[in-house]
């Protein structure tokens, strides 16, 4: 589906998306403001008896007595010693609640939902039931379903399956013969009830060899797939790993197995299992991702050594004026490629936490590398090797800024760690495109280049107007003014 | 707001009756254990526990000291132990552990687990295993729909998504079953039935026999809701994947909407504390403001600001008496509505200046190029970039996945380099989450050529007998090819408009994507409503593969009065989005109402 160029400017340029734009802070905000500063102006008139009970129950939202703050109440007093138990108690016991100034039960909770409420909110189960015939509102209801025992034999198949979806408790033990057990498993299927399919292939895998089991699952892969999960949610790896390789599923079997990595929490364990996944047979993509995995995390030990015993010793600038906030170990290979472009910049790239290092040994793309090194570097102010970044020189000796992420992308990192004007201008000015570089340029206040823009484009009206955001009397009006009344340029408006 | 209360619009059903009857089992569970006991709440249970009980109401039943199921040793000290808790493995392994413990120690105690909505087999197994079956009672409370909103229900069960669109377990659709078994039995029958997807489709299998087997309960009593819409999420990912653009979206994507609640932090609530707002239509403020395209909202809370101001203003001038009836009748209604003008003005604030922050602009007119299906390059690179500055590893996700529905799975070369970006970006261990994707169909890589869509429908052909499972298995990935553009030009998903787009007036449901799409499963649905059924649509069935899967039908004699036949229950199995409910509310000549599962669906961890 593609469209002509011509088409999508004129989408883009059409006006069907411009009627707001999340950009527009000036606009959309300042009325925002506005309407902020009346609602605050009113606070005074409103504050003085702000305690409201009626309000106090809608607006707090967990009001007193409400189960979510009583719990919090409970954690938090359960840690507390054993002297302040006895005065605890009689804190956490309900009847306390009955001294606080509002008893919650006067609000109940559910009048927030003042529907229409045809039976009034307090009426009780009986009452609603006698409003109409029907009688199954709460099945069971007189006879909790646990209690239920039946150990009759004569349940037919069907018969069975029904009482097991009507959570009745129902031996199994008399299918016995592999036809009898299949067909409960395939009525459990045919009525849709996952619970059920659940609960006979329990009995199935409790009395048939796994041979046999998994030879009937593969036949049938909506049971398949239940036991599938709830191998998983049991935790049964062993039995998983059999069947996945039953199954020839051998990435799967793979997946499996690496996912364990994530319960281990000991940095040097958890690299000797990834050292055991990585012959495991993923995806000819997904085994290189497997072993960088492996390889990351063992660079991340060492550097995280060795920079430990620096910080340690306080010896080392970098790490006296920026104290590291967290460890790196298991952070993502972005984030360690910042650690070692804030901490180890110069570097050779013999070391393994060299930026450079890194960027070899996992193959960082250009891109990513720049756009990553700059936000470090930017992070502390380093300007120069911000310069360096994207200085590149030709073979006649000429330096060229180039940037493989294009320099508004800079502009805008470089004003997150706010820079200083003088070097966004810098930046800002190498934009290509005109507007976007205007529009920079105004929205980062660097007037310089807002002012030589509008000359270039001999545009007076915007500089003109540009003129009103300039503080009076400062160096940028004398600018203004001066080619304003210049006869040198030839004004298109 | 953009759709005035319709003077004729039919009544809602009045779904507090299943707050009442959910507090009413609850306490009947908890009379099943007499005397002092202390109870122990799964975290996810407690806020939809919240909006039905309160501690009083547990008191009243003998509760003592309420405690949080984590992974702590239990501190305490009561004879009786009960446990509210998810039918989840982790929880048995739990109360195991505490079991087993207190056996070791020589204390008897008495213990009963709740589970809710439904126990399962394999819990009950944990427990056998563990060697306290037998110690513990267990028990069921059904309690599986919370209604959130007049117009809104909820399962809150976030696990729904990826139990069946990813594992394919099927343990859900019983829930689901029984949920609406018992919206039929105390809202009457539903007339007419419409559903698309496998789950809609076994759902409704299930739901149908559970009415048999109890038949004659709900005959004769006069339907209150006249259709009900089942559709599965996967039908439609493309709308979940885009980010949403109205006010309640906004603050979804933003704060995080759960159970029908937000946390405000002090950068709204300009205070030092966060606040817990409930958003519903009781709100009078955010009822208006919710379905609306976030761009017409600063007006309204301006305008809003200035009626406020003006009505504080009359005091000035006022003798006593009107000054005392001001004070009694007024002054407490503006006091409300004042504050949550400032809070919803702090949250649009606050939504602005991320949203500034985060070059949303730009991110929104990537999603439109995918959406149109232009510039496709541009928009790779855009992620690619995104991927390498470190932005939000779920925003990344969700702009990879769009892609990849939008053009029918991304080029082999392509999925590599972002996949090997992504990992170096946000960690090697995501390796887990794009396999996890993968499966579930989000994220593909392109089959090379034509040649195996040749292989595909000739497969497809043999493959219709179960035993061929492991063939159809191998081919289910090229099964799930989306055909977004296709169907979104056969259903015109985008408009083709003159001019603006006039978002302060919307005459389509594009408006809740500014205008540039109208949401693919509420689409769907209008379709079919206005059909009545599925004719004409066969061709938009068959590229959502789903030949076999939609079905509609009349379920009982048509006997409802035209007003209730009006009422339209959507079923969105696997969760929906705040843009769609806005979009169904709009549709809405007849009001809609919405069951919702989980919130969101955009990214699956590994």
């Amino acid at each position: 589906m593609s469209r002509t160029k011509g088409d999508e400017e004129e989408y883009w340029n059409s006006s069907k998306f411009k009627a707001f734009t999340f950009d527009d802070e000036d606009d959309e905000l300042s009325q925002l403001k506005e309407s902020k500063r009346a609602v605050n102006s009113l606070r005074d008139f409103v504050d003085d008896d702000d305690d409201d009970d009626l309000e106090r129950v809608s607006w707090s939202g967990e009001p007193v007595g409400s189960i979510s703050w009583s719990i919090k109440e409970t954690a938090g007093n359960s840690g507390s010693n054993l002297e302040g138990r006895e005065q605890l108690k009689s804190r956490n016991s309900f009847s306390s609640y009955t001294q606080l100034p509002k008893p919650a039960s006067t609000y109940s909770l559910s009048s927030f939902f003042r529907g229409r409420t045809r039976l009034g909110s307090f009426q009780s189960l009986s009452d609603a039931l006698s409003d109409t015939p029907a009688k199954s509102y709460a099945p069971e209801l007189g006879r909790p379903k646990g209690e239920y025992k039946d150990y009759s034999n004569d349940w037919s198949i069907s018969d069975t399956v029904r009482r097991l979806r009507k959570g009745k408790v129902c031996s199994l033990e008399r299918f016995r013969s592999l036809q009898d057990k299949l067909q409960l498993l395939e009525e459990a299927v045919s009525v849709h009830d996952g619970n059920v399919i659940t609960a006979v292939l329990i009995f199935l895998k409790r009395t048939l060899s796994k041979e046999i089991l998994f030879r009937e699952l593969e036949l049938r892969q909506v049971a398949l797939r239940h036991l599938i999960h709830f191998l998983k949610e049991i935790g049964d790896q062993k039995l998983l790993v059999d069947l996945f390789r039953f199954l020839d599923r051998t990435e799967e079997l793979a997946l499996s197995h690496y996912r364990e990595h994530l319960n281990i929490q000991d940095p040097e364990k958890r690299k000797e299992f990834l050292k055991t996944c990585i012959g495991l047979p993923f995806s000819a993509e997904d085994s290189a991702h497997v072993q960088d995995h492996y390889t990351l995390l063992e660079r991340q030990i060492i550097i995280e050594a060795n920079d430990r015993h620096l910080e340690l010793a306080g010896q080392t600038e970098i790490f006296r004026k920026h104290p590291r906030k967290a460890s790196i170990l298991n952070m993502p290979l972005v984030t360690t490629l910042f650690y070692s472009c804030f901490y180890h910049y110069t570097e050779a790239e013999g070391t393994f936490s060299s930026p450079v290092n890194l960027k070899k040994t996992f193959k960082i793309p250009d891109k990513q590398y720049v756009l990553t090194a700059l936000a470090a570097r930017a992070k502390l102010r380093a300007w120069h090797d911000v310069d360096a970044l994207f200085t590149t020189k030709n073979w006649l000796g000429y330096t060229k800024k180039r940037a493989p992420i294009g320099f508004h992308r800079v502009v805008e990192i470089l004003h997150k760690n706010s820079a200083p004007v003088q070097i966004l201008q810098e930046y800002v000015n190498l934009v290509e495109d005109v507007d976007t570089k205007l529009n920079l340029a105004t929205k980062f206040k660097c007037h310089d280049v807002v002012i030589d823009t509008c000359r270039d484009l001999k545009d007076r009206q915007q500089l003109l107007a540009y003129r009103s955001k300039v503080d009076k009397g400062s160096a940028e009006e004398e600018k203004i003014d001066a080619f304003l009344s210049s006869s040198q340029i030839r004004w298109k408006n | 707001m953009a759709f005035p209360h319709r003077p004729d619009a039919p009544e809602l059903p009045d779904f507090s009756m299943l707050k009442r009857l959910a507090r009413d089992q609850l306490i009947y569970l908890l009379e099943q254990l007499p005397g002092k006991k202390d109870l122990f709440i799964e975290a996810d249970l407690m806020s939809p526990l919240d909006r039905i009980a309160n501690v009083s109401i547990l008191k009243q039943h003998e509760v003592d000291k309420l405690y949080k199921v984590e992974n702590k040793p239990a501190l305490s000290s009561s004879e009786q132990l009960c446990f509210l808790v998810r039918p989840r493995i982790k929880n048995m392994r739990y109360i195991a552990s505490l079991v087993n413990a207190d056996k070791l120690a020589g204390r008897a105690r008495k213990y009963k687990v709740i589970f809710s909505p439904q126990k399962f087999y394999a819990c009950e197994m944990v427990l056998e295993e563990e060697g306290i079956y037998g110690d513990v009672s267990c028990d069921e409370w059904a309690f599986s729909l919370l209604p959130l909103d007049v117009d809104l229900l909820s399962m809150e069960l976030p696990e729904f998504f990826r139990d069946y669109f990813l594992e394919g377990d099927q343990r859900w659709i019983n829930t689901v079953a029984q949920a609406l078994h018992l919206l039929s039995t105390l809202y009457g029958p539903f007339p007419n039935c419409y559903g698309i997807g496998r789950c809609a489709k076994m759902s409704h299998e299930l739901w149908r026999k559970l009415e048999e087997e109890e038949d004659g309960e709900a005959k004769g009593r006069r339907p209150e809701i006249g259709h009900i819409f089942l559709l599965d999420r996967d039908m439609d990912f493309v709308t979940a994947l885009c980010s949403q653009v109205v006010y309640e979206g906004l603050v979804d994507d933003t704060f995080r909407i759960k159970c029908g609640s937000v946390d405000f932090g002090p950068e709204v609530t300009s205070s030092d504390r966060s606040l817990k707002l409930l958003l519903n239509a009781e709100d009078k403020v955010f009822n208006e403001i919710r379905n609306e395209h976030f761009s017409n909202v600063f007006g309204f809370l301006s305008q809003k600001a200035r009626n406020l101001q003006a009505q504080y203003d009359r005091r000035r001038g006022m003798d006593i008496k009107q000054m005392k009836n001001f004070v009694s009748q007024e002054l407490k209604g503006l006091k409300q509505e004042h504050r949550l003008l400032s809070l919803h003005i702090g949250a649009c604030e606050s939504i602005m200046k991320k949203k500034t922050k985060q070059d949303f602009q730009e991110l929104i007119k990537t999603e439109h190029a995918l959406l149109e299906g232009f510039n496709i390059r541009e928009s790779t690179s855009y992620i690619e970039e995104h991927i390498d500055r470190q932005v939000s590893p779920i925003e990344s996700l969700r702009l990879m996945c769009l892609l990849s529905i939008t053009e029918n799975g991304l080029i082999p070369k392509d999925y590599r380099s972002l996949k090997t970006q992504y990992l170096q970006s946000y960690g090697p261990e995501h390796l887990l989450t794009f396999s996890n994707l993968r499966r579930a169909g989000l994220l593909t890589e392109q089959a090379p050529g034509d040649t195996l869509t040749a292989v595909e429908s000739k497969v497809s052909k043999l493959v219709t007998d179960k035993a061929a499972g492991k063939i159809t298995d191998a081919f289910s990935s090229l099964a799930k090819r989306s055909n977004f553009r296709a169907i979104s030009k056969k259903l015109n998903l985008i408009p083709r408009v003159d001019g603006e787009y006039d978002l302060k007036v919307p005459r389509d449901m594009a408006y809740v994507f500014s205008g540039a799409y109208v949401p693919l499963s509420c689409r769907v649905i209008e379709q079919v409503l206005e059909r009545r059924s599925w004719q004409g649509l066969d061709e938009v069935v068959r590229l959502l593969n789903c030949s076999e899967l939609a079905f509609a039908g009349l379920t009982k004699e048509d006997k409802a009065s035209s007003e209730s036949l009006r009422l339209i229950l959507v079923v969105f199995l696997g969760g929906c989005t705040f843009s769609e409910i806005s979009a169904l509310r709009f549709l809405g000549r007849e009001k809609v109402m919405c069951l919702q599962r989980s919130p969101y669906c955009v990214s699956r961890k590994p």
